[in-house]
């Protein structure tokens, strides 16, 4: 019994009719509301995108800004339901909400996120360390051991961790010691064009689960290209990049239209065409003549040609290779296609109130198609990396190596923004390249890395448990009872 | 039972929603509290009701002090509510419905139905009502539906009952009986709140009026007192409450309408079989209560229904089944009925949302790029034109006054060559200075030969406003009137009656 519900009663006869309408294609409903929960994902208010793209010593000015913003959303939400109006927040499912928090969030939450995750993997680093757990037998008899011991496991677990994924001070030279930093972006490479996929996606509205199979379905096309036609390097490498680019295209492409002409959901179409993608790639890859190495019985495709491999940009001793350029450039075209140019102002304009943009003339329909074939080439781009730049010895059907699925994760830390996703794809990729090296040296094991990622965005999902945690006070909390505020007590001259 | 509240004080964060209210509701009296909308009347009933929990004050039962922690306790506290938006499951049967919260099982559970039809019967016959306890509530008509909450509130013999702006949704017919209804409980000595903001119906049942304006009683005024005082209390200055204009000059026809259809998802006819003509320089109103096919015809109008048939011309080119936005580039200014949902982009500024409907090329958009100093420009300008009360052009569209952000609507259809210029409920939910404005701005463009069709659900509005008024029922135009038709006639209209004289000189029916 709450207002929301209240203003979903049916009040009139017209809305009534239409509520029967949805309760009859109940399946178009459904589709509506979880399209309208998506809408929650899109953020568009430059002052919270400005918080997010601030570098973080100016965190605390923003953040202000960017809550300033989310509250006057809520009080609109709110004011609607005050005045008993029909809109958009009436119908909006809870999770909604959680995805606006998450996009709109202040920024200084995602740091605090970061740094609670840290604290809680040091005390599982703790936990698990086996002189931890001895010193903690004869704790009361030497309690300083048990502390050094504590302090020694995460400091040296910690340390590690940032020497293997920034500066390694092991090293004699500035050359090798940050190669590191180099691992690290060549670990974000991919992550990076992957989360620009998916964050494209959610400001339009749309959630793209699709990332391994558009993954798949690029690094297959790139490889095949790679590995069959020889031809001068200038024209291979580019040719490869752009078959790859298609194929994801392609695949994502598939769903805007399935979804524009059926109304079926991106969501079950994503996943089932992650399916196809598996399972037909695995079946090429053990098939003769399609891309199974000839003569191999392996399931895996012959060996890139050297003029279709990303070439290394900080010569032979670093991993790092040309991808990593393409995609800075990727990133600042999402930035202006997103915030600059007039179809970005469509695919927001969509991605936050379809109905409006309807009523604007924006062929709603058509949009979803190209934003996904969009957001499809762009985690297609990420599959490119990832044949033609990491591992061009070969592809396998596991080379999208969970990328497709991170990407989720790292473009929901990048709040849909650009260089947001940009800061997460190297966050992530920092966390891969770390990892390895602290279970290298401290014998950590590495999927503490994963639960230190995971937690970052369950905390970051969950801003009321960091606020709590912080006492920061609620920007909201009580969104739904929110009445109306005279806005700006100028109007009431 | 009289209910007393004692210096309610409600904060949503920095905001005061209720400001140490004090009202007393004497056993046998209405009690009308009167205010815009967002002035906090709800939020104080909802804090009677236990929705919200008061920061600050007490409410009283007979003298006595009352904990509500949720709905349930105001319930059983013998105080009933009547929403605004029913709370009732279109699906269940009235007697379900009225059991819904309070069922009463029998043996392995088994629900008490027959008492519970009983219930319902007994009270349908003391109050008149004629409400079948087995008519699935979906069927029923909206003034029916309202019955069937009052039903609810007394089956739970609730001695204090609110009623929250219960006549939004009624014919004017249906509204008189309310009134009736609203009096007989009186008489049987329950307290009642009456929240409204038509201050006709104030002052034909109220025993007193308290007036809130921005969450704080500003005054509390006798029965008799006229609506223009009333209208000034509740706005905080005096209004103007009638709308000027001169007498239409209609020009030649620019749009025909005829034999339009409009099929909703399941098939019904939710427009059926309308026709009429629009001249340049006159304003339509199309009258009727809310949900007779009004918004399927205005979506029509721009190209947003899908099953339509019929013809729609706009200066001799028919523009039914083009896209929408090939129907906004003809000259169709719309604004829409929800403009929340349909109007405005809540999170983007002001200034993108005045280009929103012109995102497709100069001089907004150039090579692919939004024209930024254009754009800023462009909202600077249209901000003074009209009026557009807030920060700065980069404000967003949800931080505005609903009169705000319906200037925005405006500003951004009205700065375009318009060829016709459709209004679903301009003035809804907006206060009343905002109201004003509207207004002007209509009959302005009126004046200036574009022919205009507003929508309406407010009678007042319509009579102001129309130089012809169509009254719409279950889908069909029963009529069109001319401006001067009274009241009486075009409130029979819009509960379903033809009317007969439909011979004005201005007013043309084209069958």
């Amino acid at each position: 019994m709450n207002p929301e519900n209240e203003a979903e009663q049916p009040a009139t006869r017209a809305e009534r009719r239409r509520q029967e309408a949805e309760s009859a294609e109940a399946h178009q409903h459904h589709v509506e509301e979880v399209e309208e929960a998506i809408l929650a994902a899109t953020e568009t208010e430059p002052v919270a995108s400005e918080a997010a793209s601030a570098p973080v010593a100016s965190a605390p000015v923003a953040a202000p800004a960017a809550k300033a913003a989310t509250k006057a959303q809520q009080k609109a939400a709110a004011k609607a339901v005050a005045e008993g109006e029909a809109k958009p927040s009436a119908d909006e499912p809870a999770t909604n909400r959680v995805l606006r928090e998450i996009m709109n969030g202040p920024i200084v939450l995602t740091i605090l996120a970061v740094l609670v995750s840290f604290i809680i993997g040091g005390i599982l680093i703790a936990l698990t360390n086996s002189e931890v757990q001895e010193t903690a037998g004869y704790f009361f008899a030497q309690p300083g051991d048990f502390f050094g011991a504590v302090w020694n496991a995460v400091s040296g677990a910690y340390s590690s961790l940032f020497q293997g994924a920034i500066y390694n001070f092991g090293r004699d030279d500035f050359a090798s010691g940050i190669r590191p930093l180099t691992d690290t972006l060549t670990y974000a490479t991919p992550l990076i064009a992957a989360g620009l996929g998916v964050g494209l996606a959610f400001r339009v509205g749309l959630f793209n689960i699709g990332g391994r199979g558009q993954m798949l379905v690029a690094a297959a096309a790139a490889g095949w290209v790679g590995f069959s036609f020889p031809m001068p390097m200038w024209i291979h490498l580019p040719v490869a990049i752009l078959a790859g680019l298609a194929a994801g295209a392609i695949w994502g492409g598939i769903v805007g239209f399935l979804k524009a002409r059926t109304g079926a959901h991106e969501v079950i179409l994503t996943i089932m065409l992650n399916y196809i993608a598996f399972y037909l790639i695995s079946f090429m890859l053990r098939t003769q003549g399609l891309l199974q190495a000839p003569g191999s019985v392996n399931p895996k495709s012959p060996p890139m040609l050297e003029t279709a491999v990303l070439p290394a940009i900080l010569g032979p001793n670093y991993k790092l290779h040309a991808g990593f350029i393409i995609v800075v450039l990727a990133t600042a075209g999402v930035w202006w296609l997103l915030n600059r140019s007039s179809t970005g102002f469509r695919f927001r304009a969509v991605g936050t109130n379809p109905n409006a943009a309807l009523v604007a003339g924006v062929n709603v329909k058509s949009t979803y198609m190209w934003a996904m074939a969009l957001a499809g080439g762009l985690v297609g781009l990420a599959g490119v990396m990832q044949i033609l730049g990491t591992t061009p010895d070969g592809m396998t059907s596991g080379i999208d190596a969970g990328i497709g699925f991170d990407a989720i994760t790292v473009a929901l830390l990048g709040r849909s923004r650009p260089w947001g996703i940009f800061a997460a794809g190297i966050l992530f990729g920092a966390f891969k390249a770390g990892g390895f090296a602290m279970q290298a040296a401290e014998g950590v094991s590495v999927d503490i890395v994963g639960v230190v990622q995971s937690l970052i965005v369950l905390f970051i999902a969950a801003p009321p448990l960091i606020r709590a945690i912080f006492f920061i006070p609620s920007a909201d909390g009580k969104l739904k009872r929110r009445p109306l505020r005279r806005n700006s007590k100028a109007v009431s001259a | 039972m009289k209910l007393e509240l004692r210096g309610i004080t409600k904060k949503f964060g920095a905001f005061t929603a209720n400001d140490r209210i004090n009202l007393v509701v004497e056993p046998g009296q209405i009690h009308c509290l009167l205010g815009e909308n967002g002035a906090g009347k709800s939020t104080l009933m909802n804090v009677l009701y236990g929705l919200y929990q008061a920061d600050g004050g007490e409410i009283l039962l007979d003298d006595e002090v009352q904990q509500f922690a949720g709905p349930g306790d105001a319930m059983r506290a013998g105080i009933g509510m009547v929403h605004q938006h029913f709370m009732l499951v279109p699906v269940f049967t009235v007697a379900e419905n009225v059991i819904l919260g309070h069922e009463q099982a029998g043996f392995a559970g088994v629900l008490k139905m027959k008492e519970a039809r009983a219930r319902v019967r007994e009270i349908s016959a003391r109050f008149g009502f004629d409400v079948d306890p087995d008519a699935r509530v979906g069927d029923l008509p909206v003034g029916v539906q309202q019955r069937v909450e009052i039903i609810k509130a007394l089956s739970q013999d609730a001695r204090v009952l609110v009623f929250d702006e219960p006549t939004a949704v009624l014919t004017p017919q249906e509204t008189d009986e309310l009134m009736a209804i609203m009096q007989q409980l009186r008489a049987e000595g329950r307290s009642i709140v009456f929240i409204t903001h038509k201050l006709r119906e104030v002052r034909e049942v109220a025993d007193a009026i308290t007036v809130i304006r921005l969450g704080k009683i500003v005054g509390e005024a006798d029965p008799t007192a006229s609506n223009a005082e009333l209208a000034a209390l509740m706005v905080g200055r005096s209004v103007d409450l009638t709308v000027h204009k001169e007498p239409a000059k209609p020009g030649s026809e620019v749009l025909k309408v005829s034999g339009l259809t409009v099929l909703d998802e399941n098939g019904l006819k939710v427009v059926n079989d309308v026709s009429f003509s629009l001249r340049q320089g006159e304003i339509l109103a199309i009258a009727g209560v809310q949900g007779n096919g009004q918004t399927e015809l205005t979506e029509a109008l721009l190209g947003l229904q899908q099953k339509v048939s019929g013809s729609i011309t706009l200066n001799g080119s028919e523009i039914l089944g083009t896209s929408v936005r090939s129907i906004l580039d003809a000259g169709v200014g719309f604004v829409p009925e929800d403009r929340n949902r349909d109007g405005l982009i809540a999170e983007f500024t002001i200034a993108e949302n005045l280009m929103l409907d012109r995102s497709t090329g100069a001089p907004f958009v150039k090579a692919g790029s939004v024209q930024r100093e254009y754009r800023d420009a462009f909202a600077t300008e249209k901000r003074t034109e009209f009026d557009i009360r807030s920060g700065s052009i980069n404000s967003f569209a949800s931080e505005l006054s609903g009169g705000n952000q319906q200037k925005v609507v405006l500003a951004r259809e009205l700065s375009r060559d318009l060829a016709l210029f459709v209004a679903a409920q301009p003035t809804r939910g907006i206060d009343v200075g905002s109201i004003e404005f509207v207004h002007k701005r209509m009959v302005a463009t009126r004046d200036a030969g574009v022919p205009v069709i507003v929508v309406s659900t407010e009678l007042d509005e319509v009579v102001a406003l129309a130089d012809r008024i169509a009254v719409m029922y279950r889908g069909e135009i029963v009529g069109i009137v001319p401006a001067n038709t009274p009241r009486e006639v075009l409130g029979l209209m819009m509960a379903g009656e033809r009317h007969a004289e439909e011979t004005d000189a201005s007013a043309e029916v084209s069958a």
